[in-house]
């Protein structure tokens, strides 16, 4: 019995540190604006803030309303604006931020359905501009056998590979938010990723797209996507590479009779 | 209450709230300070090549206007314009030199070139230009 009572103190003692959440609300059918609403969650030192926010929605408010779904760093839906900063919230341990409060918005640069989710209809319709998958100029067939790689060309482009397309880059990125028609981070980087595929043959296809202003030249290198990338994808390396890329073809569209371009 | 939300339903189909940035955003994250500078400088960075320019001419006009050059380079508000723009030249050379490998990436052998080697290679660039200009001064 005695165990049984130190083992009950034990949780009690757990529970009592407790962290207060500020965390953004926004109900259009009530709210014109939004306003902030706080809850008081445990503070466990395995907690993330999704766990608070899961917490607050089985057992204090089921009104709130946020996205989630692996809780891994794997799915890339969790991402919120948590203490100004864009973070996959399944990675963001609320014991980081204590005493607290801890600031929870929906993802900076767009737009609010409603409490913390956010409307991503415009990067679903920016992806595929780039058309990330494998371009060939003659398709094998499949009797044929895969496309063969060897280690160092994975290498090429795996990083880049690496992208969940959770947007935290698109939040961090001061040029989308000023000028929402640029194609974005992820967009570029994986753009890049299928260029530097030994299997891909699709790369002047893609420049058409980014050589564009809203492409690659809408970057100005703040360097805050990669700041914030949970994959260590470093978007901003593939827009600038990109650039050199682009600028080597006007180059060469300049200087080069047009029998001797590509 | 039926009406009302008939009327602001008719009225304000589009729900969702859009946030946009504030003037001051730059000030809110000290990389975004950094950036916003960075790209300042290059203004700073544009006065020194036009002061270099005016340094040129003025040696190539001769002795007195040399002379003129100098008495208006020490005039007070210049030497706090240059100060102020020579920090501007610190940022922005050591700011880019550590950007450049993400924007470069060179292979050697097969193997990527470590992005300290890059800035390292900058520096000691920007070291041998500098000796080079200071013994084709002093000499």
């Amino acid at each position: 019995m005695a165990d049984a009572d130190e083992i009950a103190d034990k949780i009690t003692d757990e529970i009592t540190d407790e962290i207060t959440m500020r965390v953004a609300r926004y109900r259009p059918d009530k709210d014109r604006d939004p306003g902030w609403q706080e809850y008081t969650v445990p503070q466990r030192e395995e907690w993330t803030v999704l766990d608070g926010l899961n917490h607050v929605k089985n057992e204090v408010d089921t009104t709130l309303a946020y996205r989630w779904s692996c809780r891994m760093g794997i799915c890339g839906s969790c991402g919120m604006n948590v203490d100004g900063e864009p973070k996959l919230t399944c990675a963001t341990f609320l014991s980081d931020y204590a005493p607290g409060p801890v600031t929870v918005e929906p993802l900076a640069n767009f737009p609010v359905i409603r409490d913390l989710v956010v409307d991503i209809s415009d990067f679903m319709e920016k992806l595929p501009r780039v058309s990330p998958w494998i371009i060939r100029d003659e398709e094998q067939s499949v009797d044929d056998g895969e496309y063969l790689q060897t280690p160092e060309e994975l290498d090429a482009y795996k990083q880049f590979s690496m992208c969940i397309n959770c947007m935290l880059c698109y939040a961090a990125c001061p040029v989308y938010g000023l000028e929402p028609e640029f194609i974005g981070p992820a967009a570029i980087a994986l753009a890049e990723r299928y260029d530097l595929d030994s299997r891909d043959h699709g790369a002047r296809q893609r420049l058409d797209v980014l050589i564009e202003e809203e492409g690659v030249y809408g970057c100005t290198f703040v360097g805050e996507c990669t700041r914030v990338c949970p994959k260590h994808v470093d978007p901003a390396a593939a827009i600038q590479r990109y650039k050199l890329k682009a600028a080597q073809e006007s180059v060469k569209m300049f200087l080069l009779p047009r029998a001797l371009r590509r | 209450m039926t009406g009302e939300a008939m009327e602001r339903s008719a009225t304000d189909t589009d729900l969702h709230y859009r946030r946009t940035p504030p003037v001051f955003w730059w000030t809110r994250k000290p990389s975004y300070f950094v950036f916003v500078m960075r790209e300042l400088s290059s203004l700073f960075i544009a006065w020194l090549v036009l002061y270099l320019l005016l340094f040129v001419r003025a040696v190539g006009r001769g002795e007195t206007a040399y002379a003129d050059f100098l008495d208006w380079a020490a005039s007070p508000w210049l030497v706090v314009l240059n100060v102020v723009a020579f920090a501007f030249v610190v940022l922005h050379t050591v700011t880019w030199f550590s950007l450049t490998p993400q924007a470069m990436v060179l292979q050697v052998g097969g193997r990527r070139v470590p992005p300290r080697a890059i800035i390292g290679a900058q520096y000691a660039a920007l070291a041998v230009v500098s000796a080079f200009v200071l013994w084709l001064v002093t000499r």
